[in-house]
Protein backbone atom coordinates (compact mmCIF):
# COMPACT_ATOMS: atom_id res chain seq x y z
CA UNK A 1 0.00 0.00 0.00
CA UNK A 2 1.08 3.31 -0.41
CA UNK A 3 2.79 5.05 1.71
CA UNK A 4 3.48 2.06 3.86
CA UNK A 5 4.94 -0.03 1.28
CA UNK A 6 7.86 1.72 0.39
CA UNK A 7 9.08 2.57 4.17
CA UNK A 8 9.48 -1.71 5.00
CA UNK A 9 12.26 -1.41 2.00
CA UNK A 10 14.77 -3.52 3.59
CA UNK A 11 18.10 -1.91 1.55
CA UNK A 12 17.29 1.79 2.79
CA UNK A 13 16.47 -0.36 6.28
CA UNK A 14 20.34 -1.88 5.91
CA UNK A 15 21.63 1.57 5.18
CA UNK A 16 20.00 2.87 8.26
CA UNK A 17 21.57 0.25 10.48
CA UNK A 18 24.72 0.42 8.78
CA UNK A 19 25.19 4.49 9.52
CA UNK A 20 23.87 4.05 12.73
CA UNK A 21 27.07 1.38 13.58
CA UNK A 22 29.20 3.99 11.36
CA UNK A 23 28.70 7.17 14.54
CA UNK A 24 28.16 4.68 17.37
CA UNK A 25 31.49 4.36 19.03
CA UNK A 26 29.55 4.08 23.26
CA UNK A 27 26.27 2.46 24.77
CA UNK A 28 23.38 4.48 24.51
CA UNK A 29 19.82 3.57 25.60
CA UNK A 30 16.84 4.43 23.45
CA UNK A 31 12.75 4.49 24.61
CA UNK A 32 10.60 3.63 22.00
CA UNK A 33 7.82 5.31 23.97
CA UNK A 34 4.86 3.69 21.72
CA UNK A 35 3.01 0.00 21.82
CA UNK A 36 3.15 -0.14 18.04
CA UNK A 37 6.72 0.99 17.98
CA UNK A 38 7.69 -1.70 20.03
CA UNK A 39 5.33 -4.30 18.37
CA UNK A 40 7.00 -3.43 14.83
CA UNK A 41 10.60 -3.44 16.40
CA UNK A 42 10.25 -6.97 17.29
CA UNK A 43 8.16 -7.87 14.51
CA UNK A 44 10.35 -6.56 12.25
CA UNK A 45 13.86 -7.94 13.74
CA UNK A 46 15.04 -3.78 14.35
CA UNK A 47 17.00 -4.38 17.77
CA UNK A 48 18.99 -7.40 15.89
CA UNK A 49 19.71 -5.22 13.32
CA UNK A 50 21.85 -2.52 15.87
CA UNK A 51 25.45 -2.49 17.17
CA UNK A 52 25.30 -4.00 20.38
CA UNK A 53 25.69 -0.68 21.85
CA UNK A 54 22.61 0.00 21.57
CA UNK A 55 19.62 -1.00 23.94
CA UNK A 56 16.10 -0.67 23.10
CA UNK A 57 13.85 -0.42 26.19
CA UNK A 58 10.00 -0.29 25.47
CA UNK A 59 7.86 2.35 26.92
CA UNK A 60 4.55 2.56 28.44
CA UNK A 61 2.87 3.51 25.31
CA UNK A 62 -0.09 0.99 25.15
CA UNK A 63 -3.31 2.35 26.90
CA UNK A 64 -4.39 -1.50 26.40
CA UNK A 65 -1.81 -2.59 28.66
CA UNK A 66 -1.85 0.42 31.15
CA UNK A 67 -5.67 0.42 32.12
CA UNK A 68 -5.82 -0.44 35.78
CA UNK A 69 -7.81 -3.45 37.05
CA UNK A 70 -10.08 -2.07 38.74
CA UNK A 71 -11.85 0.14 35.62
CA UNK A 72 -11.33 -3.84 33.68
CA UNK A 73 -13.62 -5.02 36.97
CA UNK A 74 -16.08 -2.00 36.17
CA UNK A 75 -16.40 -2.51 32.79
CA UNK A 76 -16.98 -6.21 33.57
CA UNK A 77 -19.64 -5.60 35.56
CA UNK A 78 -21.58 -3.19 33.95
CA UNK A 79 -21.26 -5.39 30.63
CA UNK A 80 -22.89 -7.94 32.95
CA UNK A 81 -26.13 -5.38 33.25
CA UNK A 82 -29.15 -6.52 31.70
CA UNK A 83 -30.56 -3.94 28.95
CA UNK A 84 -26.56 -3.30 28.40
CA UNK A 85 -24.82 -3.17 24.83
CA UNK A 86 -21.11 -2.97 26.15
CA UNK A 87 -19.06 -1.69 23.22
CA UNK A 88 -15.29 -2.11 22.86
CA UNK A 89 -12.39 -1.68 20.21
CA UNK A 90 -10.82 -5.62 19.94
CA UNK A 91 -7.88 -5.31 21.61
CA UNK A 92 -9.56 -4.87 25.60
CA UNK A 93 -11.96 -7.91 25.15
CA UNK A 94 -9.19 -10.39 26.69
CA UNK A 95 -7.55 -8.19 29.20
CA UNK A 96 -7.94 -9.64 32.29
CA UNK A 97 -9.86 -8.31 34.95
CA UNK A 98 -9.27 -9.51 38.73
CA UNK A 99 -11.40 -12.89 38.15
CA UNK A 100 -12.31 -12.82 34.44
CA UNK A 101 -12.42 -10.62 31.40
CA UNK A 102 -14.95 -9.30 28.74
CA UNK A 103 -14.76 -11.92 26.21
CA UNK A 104 -15.65 -15.11 29.40
CA UNK A 105 -18.68 -12.13 30.54
CA UNK A 106 -19.74 -12.14 26.57
CA UNK A 107 -19.82 -16.36 26.58
CA UNK A 108 -21.93 -16.06 29.78
CA UNK A 109 -24.49 -14.17 27.62
CA UNK A 110 -23.63 -10.39 28.07
CA UNK A 111 -24.34 -8.36 24.95
CA UNK A 112 -20.83 -7.36 24.24
CA UNK A 113 -19.69 -5.95 20.76
CA UNK A 114 -16.27 -4.90 19.01
CA UNK A 115 -16.38 -1.79 17.22
CA UNK A 116 -14.12 -0.50 14.99
CA UNK A 117 -15.40 3.16 15.71
CA UNK A 118 -16.68 4.87 18.98
CA UNK A 119 -18.96 6.50 16.10
CA UNK A 120 -20.16 2.89 15.47
CA UNK A 121 -21.30 2.17 19.04
CA UNK A 122 -22.96 5.45 19.15
CA UNK A 123 -24.88 4.40 15.86
CA UNK A 124 -25.69 1.16 17.93
CA UNK A 125 -27.35 3.75 20.81
CA UNK A 126 -29.50 5.47 17.86
CA UNK A 127 -30.70 1.71 16.61
CA UNK A 128 -31.52 0.16 20.11
CA UNK A 129 -32.65 2.96 22.05
CA UNK A 130 -34.36 0.76 24.78
CA UNK A 131 -31.22 -0.27 25.83
CA UNK A 132 -28.09 1.51 27.26
CA UNK A 133 -24.81 1.34 25.29
CA UNK A 134 -21.76 2.01 26.67
CA UNK A 135 -18.67 2.44 24.60
CA UNK A 136 -15.11 1.57 26.59
CA UNK A 137 -13.11 5.01 25.73
CA UNK A 138 -9.74 4.00 26.25
CA UNK A 139 -6.55 5.37 24.20
CA UNK A 140 -3.27 8.14 24.37
CA UNK A 141 -3.94 11.43 22.71
CA UNK A 142 -4.22 9.67 19.13
CA UNK A 143 -7.91 8.25 20.15
CA UNK A 144 -8.95 11.51 22.23
CA UNK A 145 -10.39 13.20 19.02
CA UNK A 146 -12.76 10.18 17.85
CA UNK A 147 -13.90 9.48 21.67
CA UNK A 148 -14.46 13.41 21.95
CA UNK A 149 -16.25 13.64 18.56
CA UNK A 150 -18.56 11.02 19.52
CA UNK A 151 -19.38 12.17 22.95
CA UNK A 152 -19.88 15.50 21.73
CA UNK A 153 -22.42 14.21 18.62
CA UNK A 154 -24.23 12.01 21.37
CA UNK A 155 -24.80 15.74 23.16
CA UNK A 156 -26.06 17.44 20.14
CA UNK A 157 -27.65 15.07 19.14
CA UNK A 158 -29.39 14.58 22.49
CA UNK A 159 -28.70 10.82 22.61
CA UNK A 160 -29.77 9.62 26.14
CA UNK A 161 -28.90 6.03 26.07
CA UNK A 162 -25.34 6.37 25.19
CA UNK A 163 -22.33 6.62 27.70
CA UNK A 164 -18.72 5.76 28.29
CA UNK A 165 -15.62 4.62 30.39
CA UNK A 166 -13.66 6.71 30.33
CA UNK A 167 -9.78 5.63 30.83
CA UNK A 168 -7.59 7.95 28.83
CA UNK A 169 -4.20 7.98 29.46
CA UNK A 170 -1.42 11.08 28.62
CA UNK A 171 2.22 10.30 26.82
CA UNK A 172 4.19 13.72 28.56
CA UNK A 173 3.22 13.16 31.71
CA UNK A 174 4.41 9.49 31.27
CA UNK A 175 7.80 10.14 29.94
CA UNK A 176 7.98 12.36 32.39
CA UNK A 177 7.77 9.83 34.96
CA UNK A 178 10.30 7.52 33.50
CA UNK A 179 12.84 10.09 33.69
CA UNK A 180 11.96 10.37 37.37
CA UNK A 181 12.41 7.30 38.40
CA UNK A 182 15.19 6.37 40.42
CA UNK A 183 16.89 3.74 38.21
CA UNK A 184 15.88 5.47 34.97
CA UNK A 185 18.61 4.31 32.27
CA UNK A 186 16.64 5.81 29.24
CA UNK A 187 19.31 8.24 27.65
CA UNK A 188 16.78 9.23 24.56
CA UNK A 189 13.43 8.58 23.44
CA UNK A 190 11.74 8.17 20.17
CA UNK A 191 8.21 9.86 20.86
CA UNK A 192 4.89 8.33 19.73
CA UNK A 193 4.39 9.90 15.83
CA UNK A 194 0.78 9.26 15.75
CA UNK A 195 0.31 10.62 19.17
CA UNK A 196 1.92 13.71 17.92
CA UNK A 197 -0.40 13.65 14.76
CA UNK A 198 -2.34 15.19 17.11
CA UNK A 199 -0.68 17.23 19.71
CA UNK A 200 1.75 18.39 18.08
CA UNK A 201 5.50 18.48 19.58
CA UNK A 202 5.61 21.52 22.08
CA UNK A 203 5.01 19.76 24.78
CA UNK A 204 8.05 17.73 24.80
CA UNK A 205 9.96 20.97 24.02
CA UNK A 206 9.83 21.37 27.90
CA UNK A 207 10.96 17.93 28.70
CA UNK A 208 14.25 17.96 25.98
CA UNK A 209 15.28 21.72 28.33
CA UNK A 210 14.74 19.87 31.62
CA UNK A 211 16.02 16.65 31.19
CA UNK A 212 18.78 17.43 28.85
CA UNK A 213 17.39 14.24 26.45
CA UNK A 214 17.19 14.21 22.93
CA UNK A 215 13.50 13.21 21.85
CA UNK A 216 12.80 12.28 17.89
CA UNK A 217 9.06 12.10 16.57
CA UNK A 218 9.05 9.09 14.97
CA UNK A 219 7.08 6.65 12.60
CA UNK A 220 6.00 3.55 12.72
CA UNK A 221 7.74 1.46 9.79
CA UNK A 222 10.96 -0.19 10.33
CA UNK A 223 12.69 2.67 7.81
CA UNK A 224 11.50 5.50 10.04
CA UNK A 225 12.10 3.72 13.20
CA UNK A 226 15.79 3.54 12.06
CA UNK A 227 15.55 6.97 10.71
CA UNK A 228 14.56 7.94 14.37
CA UNK A 229 17.15 5.88 16.18
CA UNK A 230 19.80 7.41 13.91
CA UNK A 231 18.75 10.78 14.80
CA UNK A 232 18.61 10.19 18.11
CA UNK A 233 21.83 8.64 18.25
CA UNK A 234 23.38 11.24 16.57
CA UNK A 235 22.86 13.70 18.88
CA UNK A 236 23.49 12.01 21.72
CA UNK A 237 27.29 11.40 20.00
CA UNK A 238 27.15 15.00 19.32
CA UNK A 239 26.60 15.72 22.87
CA UNK A 240 23.33 18.02 22.08
CA UNK A 241 19.69 17.31 23.08
CA UNK A 242 17.20 18.51 21.10
CA UNK A 243 13.56 17.59 19.40
CA UNK A 244 13.04 16.56 16.05
CA UNK A 245 10.99 15.18 14.12
CA UNK A 246 11.36 12.23 12.20
CA UNK A 247 7.74 12.07 10.44
CA UNK A 248 7.59 15.23 9.22
CA UNK A 249 5.05 13.49 6.66
CA UNK A 250 2.37 13.13 9.51
CA UNK A 251 3.84 15.65 12.35
CA UNK A 252 3.73 19.14 11.93
CA UNK A 253 5.03 21.40 15.71
CA UNK A 254 1.39 22.58 16.14
CA UNK A 255 -0.74 19.47 15.58
CA UNK A 256 -3.97 19.28 14.23
CA UNK A 257 -5.35 21.95 16.21
CA UNK A 258 -9.05 21.23 15.16
CA UNK A 259 -8.89 17.45 16.80
CA UNK A 260 -6.77 19.39 20.36
CA UNK A 261 -9.81 22.13 20.61
CA UNK A 262 -12.43 19.43 20.65
CA UNK A 263 -10.40 17.07 23.03
CA UNK A 264 -10.36 20.13 25.57
CA UNK A 265 -13.99 21.09 24.81
CA UNK A 266 -15.10 17.12 25.96
CA UNK A 267 -11.90 16.37 28.26
CA UNK A 268 -10.18 17.43 31.31
CA UNK A 269 -7.46 16.91 32.50
CA UNK A 270 -7.32 14.38 35.54
CA UNK A 271 -4.66 12.42 37.37
CA UNK A 272 -5.03 8.56 36.50
CA UNK A 273 -3.48 5.54 37.95
CA UNK A 274 -1.90 2.96 35.25
CA UNK A 275 -1.29 -0.63 35.43
CA UNK A 276 2.04 -1.42 36.64
CA UNK A 277 2.93 1.77 37.44
CA UNK A 278 0.44 3.50 40.07
CA UNK A 279 -0.64 6.97 39.76
CA UNK A 280 0.42 9.70 37.99
CA UNK A 281 -0.63 13.30 37.89
CA UNK A 282 -2.00 15.12 35.43
CA UNK A 283 -1.81 11.97 32.85
CA UNK A 284 -5.43 11.03 31.93
CA UNK A 285 -8.68 12.64 30.51
CA UNK A 286 -12.36 12.32 31.85
CA UNK A 287 -15.14 14.22 30.64
CA UNK A 288 -15.60 17.90 31.48
CA UNK A 289 -18.63 18.38 34.08
CA UNK A 290 -20.66 19.88 30.68
CA UNK A 291 -20.61 16.28 29.44
CA UNK A 292 -20.96 14.09 32.57
CA UNK A 293 -24.33 12.46 31.79
CA UNK A 294 -22.66 10.55 29.54
CA UNK A 295 -19.78 9.21 32.14
CA UNK A 296 -20.79 5.21 32.59
CA UNK A 297 -19.54 5.54 36.41
CA UNK A 298 -22.00 7.46 37.38
CA UNK A 299 -24.84 6.27 35.26
CA UNK A 300 -24.84 3.03 36.63
CA UNK A 301 -23.46 2.56 40.08
CA UNK A 302 -20.77 0.15 40.34
CA UNK A 303 -18.68 -0.65 43.46
CA UNK A 304 -15.93 -3.61 42.95
CA UNK A 305 -13.30 -3.24 44.93
CA UNK A 306 -11.53 -6.76 44.95
CA UNK A 307 -8.90 -5.62 42.44
CA UNK A 308 -5.64 -6.04 43.59
CA UNK A 309 -2.63 -5.30 41.00
CA UNK A 310 -0.43 -8.06 40.05
CA UNK A 311 2.23 -9.08 42.44
CA UNK A 312 5.44 -11.62 40.91
CA UNK A 313 4.88 -9.47 37.54
CA UNK A 314 7.66 -7.08 36.68
CA UNK A 315 5.64 -5.43 34.13
CA UNK A 316 6.00 -2.09 35.65
CA UNK A 317 9.73 -2.17 35.57
CA UNK A 318 9.31 -3.30 31.71
CA UNK A 319 7.56 0.17 31.30
CA UNK A 320 9.54 2.13 32.30
CA UNK A 321 12.06 0.69 30.47
CA UNK A 322 14.33 -0.68 33.29
CA UNK A 323 13.86 -4.20 32.56
CA UNK A 324 13.45 -6.36 29.24
CA UNK A 325 10.41 -8.83 29.28
CA UNK A 326 12.76 -11.99 29.19
CA UNK A 327 14.38 -11.02 32.68
CA UNK A 328 10.82 -11.75 34.01
CA UNK A 329 10.71 -15.18 35.78
CA UNK A 330 7.44 -15.95 34.46
CA UNK A 331 7.93 -15.05 30.87
CA UNK A 332 6.67 -17.62 28.58
CA UNK A 333 6.80 -20.54 31.41
CA UNK A 334 3.57 -19.07 33.68
CA UNK A 335 2.85 -15.92 31.49
CA UNK A 336 1.79 -16.36 27.70
CA UNK A 337 -0.69 -14.27 26.05
CA UNK A 338 -3.86 -17.37 26.61
CA UNK A 339 -3.12 -17.01 30.08
CA UNK A 340 -1.19 -13.17 30.99
CA UNK A 341 -0.32 -12.70 34.29
CA UNK A 342 0.55 -9.13 33.22
CA UNK A 343 -0.18 -5.36 31.86
CA UNK A 344 2.38 -5.92 29.09
CA UNK A 345 1.17 -9.57 28.10
CA UNK A 346 -2.28 -8.32 27.55
CA UNK A 347 -2.17 -6.71 24.67
CA UNK A 348 -0.59 -7.27 21.38
CA UNK A 349 1.40 -3.92 21.54
CA UNK A 350 2.68 -4.82 25.08
CA UNK A 351 6.47 -5.76 25.04
CA UNK A 352 5.79 -9.28 26.64
CA UNK A 353 3.61 -9.75 24.13
CA UNK A 354 5.31 -9.06 21.38
CA UNK A 355 8.49 -10.87 22.37
CA UNK A 356 6.60 -13.92 23.30
CA UNK A 357 5.34 -13.76 19.37
CA UNK A 358 8.53 -13.12 17.85
CA UNK A 359 11.57 -13.79 19.24
CA UNK A 360 12.82 -17.48 19.24
CA UNK A 361 16.15 -17.52 21.02
CA UNK A 362 14.69 -16.54 24.71
CA UNK B 1 -4.05 0.78 19.66
CA UNK B 2 -2.38 3.58 18.16
CA UNK B 3 -2.23 2.30 14.85
CA UNK B 4 -3.38 4.81 11.96
CA UNK B 5 -2.72 3.72 8.49
CA UNK B 6 -3.17 5.93 4.93
CA UNK B 7 -5.80 6.00 2.46
CA UNK B 8 -7.27 7.63 -0.08
CA UNK B 9 -10.15 10.00 -0.62
CA UNK B 10 -12.30 8.36 -3.31
CA UNK B 11 -15.36 10.46 -2.78
CA UNK B 12 -16.67 13.19 -0.13
CA UNK B 13 -20.18 14.46 1.39
CA UNK B 14 -21.77 16.77 4.29
CA UNK B 15 -19.63 19.37 5.68
CA UNK B 16 -18.14 20.21 8.96
CA UNK B 17 -18.31 18.11 11.75
CA UNK B 18 -20.18 15.83 9.43
CA UNK B 19 -18.04 15.62 7.23
CA UNK B 20 -17.75 12.24 5.76
CA UNK B 21 -15.78 9.96 3.09
CA UNK B 22 -15.22 6.89 1.34
CA UNK B 23 -11.30 6.19 1.18
CA UNK B 24 -9.64 3.15 0.13
CA UNK B 25 -7.31 1.04 1.81
CA UNK B 26 -5.33 -0.48 -0.80
CA UNK B 27 -8.81 -1.24 -2.21
CA UNK B 28 -10.77 -1.82 0.91
CA UNK B 29 -13.25 0.95 1.15
CA UNK B 30 -14.50 2.33 5.05
CA UNK B 31 -16.26 5.44 5.62
CA UNK B 32 -14.24 7.79 7.35
CA UNK B 33 -15.61 10.92 8.98
CA UNK B 34 -13.36 14.10 7.90
CA UNK B 35 -14.26 16.05 10.40
CA UNK B 36 -10.48 16.84 12.05
CA UNK B 37 -9.03 16.78 8.10
CA UNK B 38 -10.85 19.66 6.18
CA UNK B 39 -8.82 20.11 4.02
CA UNK B 40 -8.59 17.09 2.64
CA UNK B 41 -10.01 16.55 -0.88
CA UNK B 42 -10.90 14.13 -2.89
CA UNK B 43 -7.48 12.09 -4.21
CA UNK B 44 -5.59 13.41 -1.01
CA UNK B 45 -4.30 10.57 1.23
CA UNK B 46 -5.41 10.78 4.66
CA UNK B 47 -3.98 9.16 8.45
CA UNK B 48 -7.17 7.51 9.73
CA UNK B 49 -7.50 5.66 13.14
CA UNK B 50 -10.43 4.07 14.25
CA UNK B 51 -12.75 5.82 11.28
CA UNK B 52 -11.49 8.72 11.74
CA UNK B 53 -8.89 10.96 9.59
CA UNK B 54 -6.34 12.61 11.88
CA UNK B 55 -3.79 14.60 9.59
CA UNK B 56 -3.51 14.42 5.64
CA UNK B 57 -0.36 13.10 4.03
CA UNK B 58 2.42 15.73 3.28
CA UNK B 59 3.34 14.16 0.08
CA UNK B 60 6.26 16.35 -0.38
CA UNK B 61 7.81 15.27 2.64
CA UNK B 62 6.92 11.34 2.53
CA UNK B 63 10.65 10.92 0.67
CA UNK B 64 12.26 12.88 3.05
CA UNK B 65 13.27 9.76 4.81
CA UNK B 66 14.90 8.73 1.70
CA UNK B 67 16.68 11.67 0.48
CA UNK B 68 18.25 12.27 4.06
CA UNK B 69 19.93 8.77 3.27
CA UNK B 70 21.11 10.01 0.28
CA UNK B 71 22.37 13.22 1.29
CA UNK B 72 24.29 10.92 4.47
CA UNK B 73 25.46 8.83 1.55
CA UNK B 74 26.78 11.83 -0.65
CA UNK B 75 28.61 13.06 2.61
CA UNK B 76 30.41 10.27 3.24
CA UNK B 77 31.72 9.99 -0.49
CA UNK B 78 32.52 13.64 -0.02
CA UNK B 79 34.35 12.89 3.27
CA UNK B 80 36.41 9.80 1.69
CA UNK B 81 37.14 11.84 -1.50
CA UNK B 82 38.88 14.50 0.66
CA UNK B 83 42.98 14.00 0.97
S1 LIG C 1 6.04 -11.94 31.33
FE1 LIG C 1 4.01 -11.70 32.29
S2 LIG C 1 4.41 -11.70 34.46
FE2 LIG C 1 6.36 -11.26 33.44
S3 LIG C 1 6.46 -9.03 33.29
FE3 LIG C 1 5.54 -9.74 31.38
S4 LIG C 1 3.36 -9.60 31.84
FE4 LIG C 1 4.33 -9.56 33.82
Amino acid sequence: MKFIDEYRDGEAAQKYAQAIANITDQPWTIMEVCGGQTHAIVKFGIDELLPSEITLVHGPGCPVCVTPIELIDKSLEIASLPDVIFCSFGDMLRVPGTYKDLLSVKAKGADIRMVYSPMDALEMAKKYPQKEVVFFAVGFETTAPANAMTVHQAYKQKIENFSVLVSHVLVPPAMKDVLCSPNNQVQGFLAAGHVCTIMGYREYEPLVEEYKIPIVVTGFEPVDILQGIYMCIKQLQEKRYELENQYTRFVHREGNTLAQNLIKEVFQVVPRKWRGMGEIPQSGLNLQDKYAQFDALKRFDINCNYAQEETKCISGLILKGVQKPDQCPLFKNHCTPEHPLGATMVSSEGACAAYYQYRKTT
Amino acid sequence: MCLAIPGKILKTTGEAFIRTGQVSFGGIIKQINLAYAPEAKVGDYVLVHVGFAIGVVDEKEANRVFEYLREMEELDELEQDLP
